[in-house]
């Protein structure tokens, strides 16, 4: 345990490098706004990746439906900061706390089903929400919500996105993780072993929609605007092949993956008619090369450097 | 077919390196900016769901902006136009807005087409201080919020109020209809107004909404609800969407029988919802638009637009056209490219001949042209009435 | 019109959009049967397919039936072509992978079509007349009719193929374990790319047929014409022939209902909430059998 304490420690002291120095660089006006934009919409991406990749990549549940949580989150955060005049953290509470209770409700009878079954479920389930949205005027129907108040900065994306890290990291670490790994592996047999896999399952889908609903809360509070539209079941496909790109399992892997798409997708912003054409072509290239993601099972902190920076403990031996 | 791991990895190095590239290329080379160029940026809808609306437009830009190019540009400067995707989304549309601004340094931008869209990025816009001109986006608060112009956002089409209460006055005084049908579509800011505007003002005219449908962008049956509404058995229907919709639901419309007049808006006005629905079942039906082709006036722009594309322009390129001349226009009278004054010139535009007509731009940035009324006649369209704005 | 008349008239109405969904499904849950791929480029292989019938008609001036069968062949072939390239060398990956680059696939004909033909719709000229019946006000189309019975046929066509020859045989071997399929003597690439080309073809009579039938296409056709048919195969119980038509028809009758009588805005959400009920009564869909598994 004082392993892990130590190592995450060092890696808190790693995100606040990395912090300030992008940080220097927004204030200082070396990076230009698209790409401040982009690193925003970095770690909301990183957000939604990792949590995703602990209901699919860690638990192994095929779930499809994460842009839906996501827009419950945006919308209940809007409604509370615009409406209400509600401090910015507080809803986005509310956003994960409702996005969270959704992904509950949604999760207790659908994760009966396995594979491909709940993928299209889950696939249904984000569509319902979104449809239902739309036909909300109150909140701007199909149109979208306008007016939403400006408050995503860099900071709370980032510290938000290392809270998500550490969270997820910390429990794939603890029982109740190590229950989801189990059930990814063989969910008969954790069954048999006396693990409750109704209750780690969903838990699991609780604790990634939640997260979900952050990063929705952030998003929505980045555009001014947000239609139902962003928040369709292509988006869901976004998110999960950020996951699958890094690697399923991996949450360096996640991060990774909601770098490259992101990076890919801004920089190819000059072209836009080959944007998608070469997209696609890099997305069936990596699959190619490396199946299991960039990283695979593996994080930043199995390889060769990292080792020696911080005493491996936590998953191993597990 | 196999590749290799080794002729892999050097493709996905060539690419990432080429990615990295143009990062810094997009860092870089910005900023400054050669000074006989005038950079003007087109944020569009180039993929996505409504891409066909957002290059029609960028089409109909291009080619204003390439007259003026070789007519030798603007006081001997170029224009540059820097195009960029918004994927027909609205947080991706503030996205391409922020590349043209920052990474661009463009002076004004063009677009995008739909409502949603362009009112997510005024913001960026106004917060960086650069005008904007949207071809199409027709809803009143695009360019005024709260009752407060929006200094930086322009537009050059007619707002919804306008085509509603136009179509309203005809279906009750021309058509003499005493009932009708509303049948929108949901999931444009467009076609709701407007569906809102026609039931208010044809009430107002004694008339009565007898019920109101919805569909959604992309739907390609529309049988079920035409079948609700044939049984409302209504003088008019009133259908205020984009032509590639509009098509299919007239076709659908007269396949089960319905007889009555259909009407329409500027989204109709597109060649296709005649290829679409057929001549025959196109008759007996109206739509309000920016200009009659038979019009002398737009012959020019319409030839131009046909040697250029090899088809004939939608309402969509044809705004987009308007919106280049606007542009083009503000910054010859601007006599520099500073957004400022440019915004200032925009302003101040008045009796510009577009390639739609000629129009002024009033107090809230919107321009003030007739709209047409024309009707689809045996296979062709015929002008019923020419309605200046109240 | 009175309320009975409008529920028929609604019924055939579902019935015509299902014919579609279904015919669209048809290839999907071939193909799912076979690799457990839930192919998300199908959609836009209708789309190609579509393009390739549109192409025949108005570049070359066919008519009709050549250029289904032109559709049908390149499309085909193309489905073949796609699955030698892109999911082959990913046998034995986890099959999220192949998933991806199924979507990757997807997005490539999408925006490649898009270069290539533009984003505009096109409309196919008036192939042949149509003639509608009106018995007692209830209206019949007869292109709707014909959708219905070519849909009707390929599924007795297919159904037969996949029961009685010896390629059928080999492919339901394939489909239970395509290792122990090899070893039995069955060439399971061969037969994997057949399902791919038959699938493939399928989604291009659909295409080709639903593009005179709405008389306008685009490059982004496919997109929910493809998910509705990934439903009503979910729905019928996956790789099952009858369950795909069955599923299809389900979905467009409840699509029609919805529209009719609630509103056509939350047509898809309760398109979507009839396949969750339906799984969670029966987790493998209407048909499927709820194989348990062993430990």
């Amino acid at each position: 345990m004082k392993s892990l304490r130590r190592n995450d420690l060092v890696m808190l002291g790693i995100g606040i490098v990395i912090f300030a120095v992008l940080q220097v660089l927004i204030t200082e006006r070396i990076m230009s706004s698209f790409w401040q934009l982009n690193v925003i919409i970095i770690g909301i991406n990183v957000i939604m990746a990792v949590s995703l990749n602990l209901i699919n990549g860690y638990t192994g549940q095929f779930s499809l439906g994460h842009a839906g949580f996501m827009a419950a989150g945006a919308y209940i955060s809007v409604v509370l900061t615009t409406f209400f005049h509600v401090p910015f953290a507080l809803a986005l509470i509310a956003g994960a706390a409702g996005a969270g209770f959704l992904g509950f409700l949604v999760g207790i009878p659908t994760l009966r089903l396995r594979g491909d079954y709940l993928a299209i479920a889950t696939i249904g389930m984000s569509e319902i929400i979104r449809i239902c949205i739309m036909n909300i005027d109150y909140v701007g129907g199909a149109a979208g919500f306008k007016g939403i108040p400006h408050n995503t900065t860099f900071a709370w994306v980032f510290f938000i996105m290392l809270f998500a890290l550490f969270f997820i990291k910390n429990f794939v670490n603890s029982d109740g993780g190590r229950a989801c790994l189990a059930i990814r592996e063989n969910e008969v047999a954790a069954e048999s072993m006396g693990v409750n896999t109704t209750k780690y399952k969903v838990m699991a889908f609780t604790i990634g929609a939640a997260f979900a609903g952050v990063a929705g809360g952030l998003f929505a509070h980045s555009f001014y605007l947000i239609s139902p539209n962003s928040f369709t079941f292509m988006q869901s496909f976004n998110y999960l092949i950020m996951v699958v790109l890094g690697g399923l399992g991996s949450i360096t892997g996640s991060i990774a993956g909601a770098f490259v798409v992101t990076f890919i997708s801004a920089a190819l912003a000059s072209w836009p008619e080959f944007r998608m054409i070469i997209y696609a072509l890099a997305l069936i290239l990596l699959m190619f090369y490396r199946p299991q993601g960039l990283f695979g099972y593996m994080e930043i902190t199995d390889y060769g450097p990292f080792r020696k920076i911080l005493k491996k403990g936590g998953r191993d031996d597990g | 077919m196999k590749f290799g791991s080794k002729s892999l990895k050097l493709m996905a190095a060539a690419v990432g390196v080429a990615l990295m590239g143009s990062v810094f290329a997009g860092c870089g080379g910005s900023g400054s900016g050669s000074s006989d160029e005038i950079k003007v940026g087109a944020n569009f809808e180039l993929t996505g769901n409504v891409a066909n609306y957002g290059s029609a437009s960028m089409d109909g830009l291009k080619l204003a902006v390439k007259e003026c190019n070789d007519a030798g540009g603007i006081n001997g400067k170029k224009i540059n136009l820097v195009s960029a995707d918004n994927k027909s989304e609205a947080s991706e549309a503030v996205n391409a807005a922020t590349k043209l601004i920052s990474d661009d340094s463009v002076k004004v931008i063009v677009g995008p087409a739909v409502t949603a869209n362009v009112i997510a990025e005024s913001q960026v816009a106004t917060d960086n201080k650069v005008p904007v001109i949207a071809p199409d986006a027709t809803s009143p608060d695009v360019t005024v919020e709260n009752g407060t112009v929006k200094p930086f956002i322009f537009r050059s089409c007619f707002i919804d109020p306008q085509q509603g209460t136009v179509m309203a006055k005809f279906a009750s005084e021309n058509l003499k209809a005493k009932t009708a049908v509303i049948y929108v579509d949901n999931s444009t800011d467009y076609s709701k107004s407007l569906g809102k505007v026609f039931k208010e003002k044809f009430e107002a005219a004694g008339g009565k909404v007898l019920d109101q449908q919805a569909f959604v962008a992309k739907d390609t049956d529309f049988k079920a609800t035409l079948t609700t509404l044939k049984a409302a058995n209504a003088d008019v229907i009133f259908v205020p969407a984009y032509y590639e919709e509009v098509g299919k639901i007239v076709k659908q419309a007269r396949e089960l029988g319905i007889t009555c007049p259909i009407l329409g808006t500027d989204g109709w006005d597109d060649p296709k919802v005649a290829d679409i629905a057929g001549a025959d079942a196109l008759n007996n039906t109206y739509f309000s638009t920016h200009f009659s082709d038979k019009d002398d006036s737009v012959k020019g722009f319409i030839d131009a637009f046909n040697k250029e594309y090899g088809h004939a322009p939608n309402v969509f390129a044809a705004l987009g056209y308007d919106a280049g001349k606007m542009l083009i226009d503000a910054i010859t009278r601007a006599g520099s490219d500073d957004p400022e004054k440019i915004r200032q010139a925009l302003e101040e535009t008045k009796d510009l001949k577009v390639g739609t007509g000629t129009i002024t731009i009033d107090k809230d940035h919107n321009p003030i042209k007739p709209a047409v009324i024309l009707e689809n006649k045996g296979g062709d369209r015929v002008m019923v009435a020419k309605i200046m704005p109240e | 019109m009175e309320v009975l008349q409008q529920v028929l008239q609604q019924l055939i109405n579902g019935i015509s959009l299902g014919s579609i969904y279904a015919l669209i499904a048809l290839g999907y849950t071939m193909i799912y049967g076979i690799i457990k791929l839930i192919n998300f480029a199908h959609g836009d292989i209708y789309m190609v397919g579509a393009y390739i019938g549109f192409f025949a008609i108005t570049q070359a001036h066919l008519s009709i039936v050549p250029s289904l069968l032109i559709s049908f062949v390149v499309t085909g072939c193309l489905g073949m072509v796609i699955e030698k390239l892109a999911y082959k060398p990913l046998r034995h990956a986890p099959r999220i992978s192949v998933l991806i680059t199924a979507i990757g696939v997807s997005f490539f004909l999408e925006y490649t079509s898009m270069y290539f033909v533009s984003p505009t719709p096109r409309t196919f000229p008036a192939m042949f007349g149509d003639v509608a019946v009106s018995i007692g006000g209830i209206v019949i189309n007869g292109q709707q009719m014909l959708i219905l019975g070519i849909t009707a046929v390929l599924m007795i066509v297919l159904t037969y193929i996949v029961q009685k020859t010896k390629t059928g045989k080999a492919m339901r071997a394939a489909s239970f374990d395509v290792e122990t399929a090899q070893l039995m003597g069955v060439d399971s690439d061969r037969i994997i790319s057949y399902t791919f080309g038959i699938g493939s073809a399928l989604a291009a009579v659909a295409g080709v047929l639903v593009g005179v039938y709405y008389n306008s296409i685009d490059p982004l056709m496919g997109i929910m014409p493809g998910m509705k048919a990934f439903v009503a195969a979910v729905l019928g119980g996956i790789g099952i022939l009858p369950g795909a038509v069955v599923g299809g028809l389900i979905l467009g009758i409840v699509e029609a209902l919805v529209s009719g009588f609630i509103s056509s805005t939350f047509r898809d959400a309760a398109a979507f909430a009839i396949l969750i009920l339906v799984l969670l009564v029966r987790p493998a869909g209407i048909f499927g059998k709820d194989v348990k598994e062993k430990v």
